[in-house]
């Protein structure tokens, strides 16, 4: 059912005046007042000085995505705010904190519904020495959710640590200014909320993955710089040195993804993370890790696309690439997380089928995961098999490529005396000599393909949630990143007196055809959702005759998010709110 | 000590049962000799040596070697071995291919590598010309070279210099050996795997097939007297007089050397710590 005690705020405001800080300490006080959060960021092109507003949504429960509409929006500014006018949909008791003072909002904001309220932001600011506007504004946000002065020193103890004492108290003091400006004696709109009292974590999409990553055995990173993916690597480079590991900057996206090969030839568990244009470089080197049997993983963090696309904003369009790519018949796997905490189990496991399986693994997360931000339980350690089977030992000749009942052939790792192989790129036999005869390209093929269609995945290749009922009026099956949205809105269907199954598929290649057919069983009504314009997943699943031909699709581009009234729209065509 | 390494190993143990695919005549075959001579000399477990190369005529050398190897993609040799040098630093990793794997589709590379200074060595066979795609120019062919039907005209453009771009770029060691003489290349090659950091060695290695006045190069090459020099400056000079013909090391200066920085110390569960509220 829906989880009500949840608020929608953003912050606006043009380059340097602080809203991405704004939003970080409030996500953090929030934290520290006991509740669960998610800010997702949206910014303009520049690299410095731009726009950029923070979408926060803060509830006594765990999020995972954002709502409909905005309740609260704090405009710093009003320059450029036209660019995200569209991202912030408000409501007819929608608020817009702002002060008259920083100018006339733009026509797109006054012609909606929403109430304004007033205030000095400015003014207030320049009563504090070395006071900013955002802080006058999140001290009025604070005050509004009842946060109290304690709570905000310790959230900027933390957010502002690296800053210094004077940054620190003139902020603190600007927030407490701030609190000061709302009325004493309003009901904080937290007022009804549970506190929870359990341990939870601050952590990004991007730094979930680059968790999984380590907890996956990975101790080998190259990478090119790349809008959303930079902040991952820049995550693991100093936190794999501390557990004995190394992150390489390379020349380009060529560069990193040999990089790993060759480093994983040496037996160490290797990873590469970008975004949808490194992805286009590194498809001849997945081909490689495919052919040679050269266990990698490639986190793709997807952007706008095709092209340079929209660098800073979120869209599910590789699915086709992440799919089809590498030429030639090269079978690979393909996953997605289902979410920031997902990204954690997601990438781990997809490093550790890597290993298992000696092929190259594709994780397709997004801008909407990578770049966002959550307060969530933490993530528990899952115990999962990891190891890359070598060969030791070796008595007599040594075929790299051997066939055995799994397909799957022990690894000499270079160091091991008598192991000597080249692994190749070129179609070999079973001892790794180059080949290019029918037999032997046959029986590689079906070995590469086998090793990955025999393996049984188990439960983890989806996330379903089902209601009681024997035989769902609706099923709503999706991937990746809005499966938090799709949820949102089955709670809703259900609200509605709909029995609703959805299906969150985290394995994308290869699908469990199988498991995917009971999950949809009986299905009255089957929509496919994605963040696509060309409705990627629904045509893979039609090719794979896993959906029925009456299924519908649900397929929207970017850089706007889905939000869980659409899916409600969608399945009953009634207009939401 | 492994087993392997407990018997004195001759150069021809080094050697695979696979057969070249290379022409007869095809200077590749010396540098094979070249590259398991040294290794005999220098007693190297076969274990401890990987053998890695692009795509090319010159990079099906690893398979001929018995050491570990890797054939990859072509143009990204250089990356290949980075990897796995960084991860296995006690291994003898060699990188080897030809003129376009190394300076046209891997140029980039090539550069980055001599700069970031990992501790490898680089055996480029130049022989001018594109060969497994049967004698199209590649980037170190003279500007008026018409023999390929893809540039009748020749290319019109001048020839890439590998030592001098090596050089601008910050590489250490370079070196030019001529399949023409497998001992100073096989004592090159030692030389080089014996520095710490990126090293070259251009080989000047004739095409039969396709470059046949490529014959005349023995007749060419000479061993040069004034080197190996010390100075940036002079070997920038010294390779711009130089008619690409003179062998021997010819650029030798200590850079420092690419290793990665651990802490260690640290456990995943320390690091789960800062997520904690």
């Amino acid at each position: 059912m829906t989880q009500h005690n949840n608020i929608s705020i953003a912050i606006t405001g043009s380059g340097g005046s602080g809203a991405v800080t704004a939003g970080l300490i409030l996500l953090e006080a929030m934290a520290q007042a006991g509740f669960y959060g998610l800010m997702q960021r949206s910014a303009g092109p520049q690299i410095r000085g731009g726009e950029s507003a923070v979408m926060l949504r803060f509830a006594d429960h765990e999020l995972c995505g954002p709502a409909d509409v905005f309740d609260l929006w704090l405009a710093l500014d009003w320059l450029k705010v036209r660019r995200f006018v569209d991202e912030i949909p408000l409501h007819g008791g929608s608020q817009i904190i702002s002060d008259p003072m920083i100018g006339e909002p733009p026509a797109e904001v006054t012609g909606q519904q929403a109430a304004f309220i007033d205030l000095s932001l400015k003014q207030t600011a320049a009563t504090v020495e070395g006071g900013r506007v955002n802080m006058v504004g999140i001290g009025v946000l604070a005050a509004m959710l009842g946060l109290s002065v304690a709570t905000m020193h310790k959230a900027i103890q933390k957010t502002l640590s690296d800053k210094g004492k004077a940054v620190i108290s003139a902020s603190l003091a600007a927030i407490e200014a701030g609190m000061r400006l709302v009325p004493s004696g309003s009901v904080p709109l937290t007022a009804n909320w549970q506190v929870a009292t359990g341990e939870r974590w601050n952590i990004s999409g991007n730094e979930a993955c680059g968790l999984g990553a380590l907890r996956g055995g990975v101790r080998f990173v190259a990478a090119y710089p790349i809008t959303p993916a930079s902040d991952m690597l820049e995550w693991l480079a100093p936190n794999l040195e501390k557990i004995g590991g190394t992150l390489l900057q390379a020349e380009d996206e060529l560069a990193s993804i040999n990089m790993i090969v060759g480093a994983s030839f040496g037996g160490v568990a290797s990873l590469t993370a970008t975004s949808g244009p490194g992805l286009s470089l590194m498809l001849e080197g997945i081909g490689l890790a495919v052919a040679s049997e050269t266990p990698i993983t490639v986190v793709n963090v997807m952007r706008g696309g095709p092209s340079t696309g929209i660098p800073t904003k979120s869209e599910q369009a590789d699915l086709n690439q992440a799919l089809y790519g590498p030429h030639g018949d090269a079978p690979h796997l393909v996953l997605a997380p289902l979410g920031i905490s997902d990204a954690v189990f997601t990438t781990q496991w997809a490093v550790c089928l890597a290993e298992r399986l000696q092929t190259a693994t594709i994780v397709l997360s997004d801008q909407s995961i990578g770049q966002a931000r959550a307060i969530v339980s933490p993530v528990p350690e899952t115990d999962m098999l990891c190891t890359r089977q070598t060969a030791q030992d070796i008595d007599g000749e040594y075929r790299r490529y051997t066939l055995t009942p799994d397909g799957i052939s022990p690894m000499a790792i270079p160091g091991t005396p008598y192991g000597m192989y080249t692994a190749d790129g070129l179609e070999h036999n079973e001892k790794g000599t180059p080949s290019s005869m029918a037999a032997d390209h046959n029986v590689q093929l079906t070995k590469r393909s086998d090793k990955l269609l025999q393996t049984d995945y188990g439960e983890h290749w989806a996330e379903i949630a089902a209601d009681d009922e024997a035989v769902a009026d609706y099923l709503l099956l999706t991937w990746g990143s809005v499966s938090g949205v799709v949820s949102e809105g089955a709670g809703r269907l259900r609200d509605q007196g709909y029995s609703v199954t959805v299906v969150a598929v985290r394995l994308l290649m290869p699908l469990p055809l199988q498991q995917m057919k009971n999950a949809l069983s009986g299905a009255k009504k089957i929509l496919v959702v994605e963040h696509n314009y060309s409705a990627q997943f629904y045509h893979y699943l039609m090719s794979l005759g896993a959906i029925p031909q009456d299924a519908s699709s649900l397929a929207r581009p970017g850089p706007l998010p889905l939000r869980p009234g659409e899916i409600v729209t969608t399945m009953t065509g009634e207009q939401h709110e | 000590m492994s087993e392997s390494d407990a018997v004195l190993i001759k150069p021809k143990d080094y050697k695979t049962s696979v057969k070249p695919i290379w022409c007869p005549g095809c200077g590749d075959f010396a540098v094979l000799s070249a590259i398991t001579k040294a290794l005999a000399w220098m007693k190297l477990a076969k274990e401890e040596v990987a053998l890695i190369s692009g795509i090319g005529c010159s990079s099906r050398l690893p398979a001929y070697v018995d050491s570990y190897g890797f054939h990859g993609i072509h143009g990204r040799v250089l990356p290949l071995a980075a990897g796995l040098k960084v991860v296995r630093p006690e291994l003898t990793v060699i990188a080897a291919g030809g003129d376009g794997d190394g300076y046209s589709i891997g140029g980039n590379h090539f550069m980055h590598a001599c700069r970031r200074n990992i501790d490898m060595t680089y055996i480029v066979m130049d022989n001018r010309v594109y060969g497994m795609t049967k004698g199209q120019a590649s980037p170190t062919t003279a500007a008026d070279w018409d023999k390929s039907k893809l540039t009748p005209h020749g290319t019109g453009v001048p020839p890439f210099q590998p030592l001098s771009i090596a050089l601008a770029a910050g590489a250490g060691f370079i070196a030019r050996g001529f399949s023409g003489d497998p001992n100073q290349m096989s004592k090159l090659i030692v030389e080089a795997i014996e520095y710490p950091g990126f090293a070259l060695i251009e080989v000047l290695s004739p095409c039969p097939t396709f470059r046949p006045e490529q014959k005349e190069w023995k007749h060419q090459v000479r061993q040069a007297e004034d080197i190996p020099l010390h100075d940036p400056v002079q070997a920038a000079e010294w390779l711009a007089a130089d008619d690409g013909m003179s062998s021997g090391l010819i650029y030798h200066r200590a850079h420092p050397v690419w290793q990665a920085l651990h802490e260690v110390g640290s456990t995943l569960a320390d690091i789960e710590q800062e997520f904690r509220i």
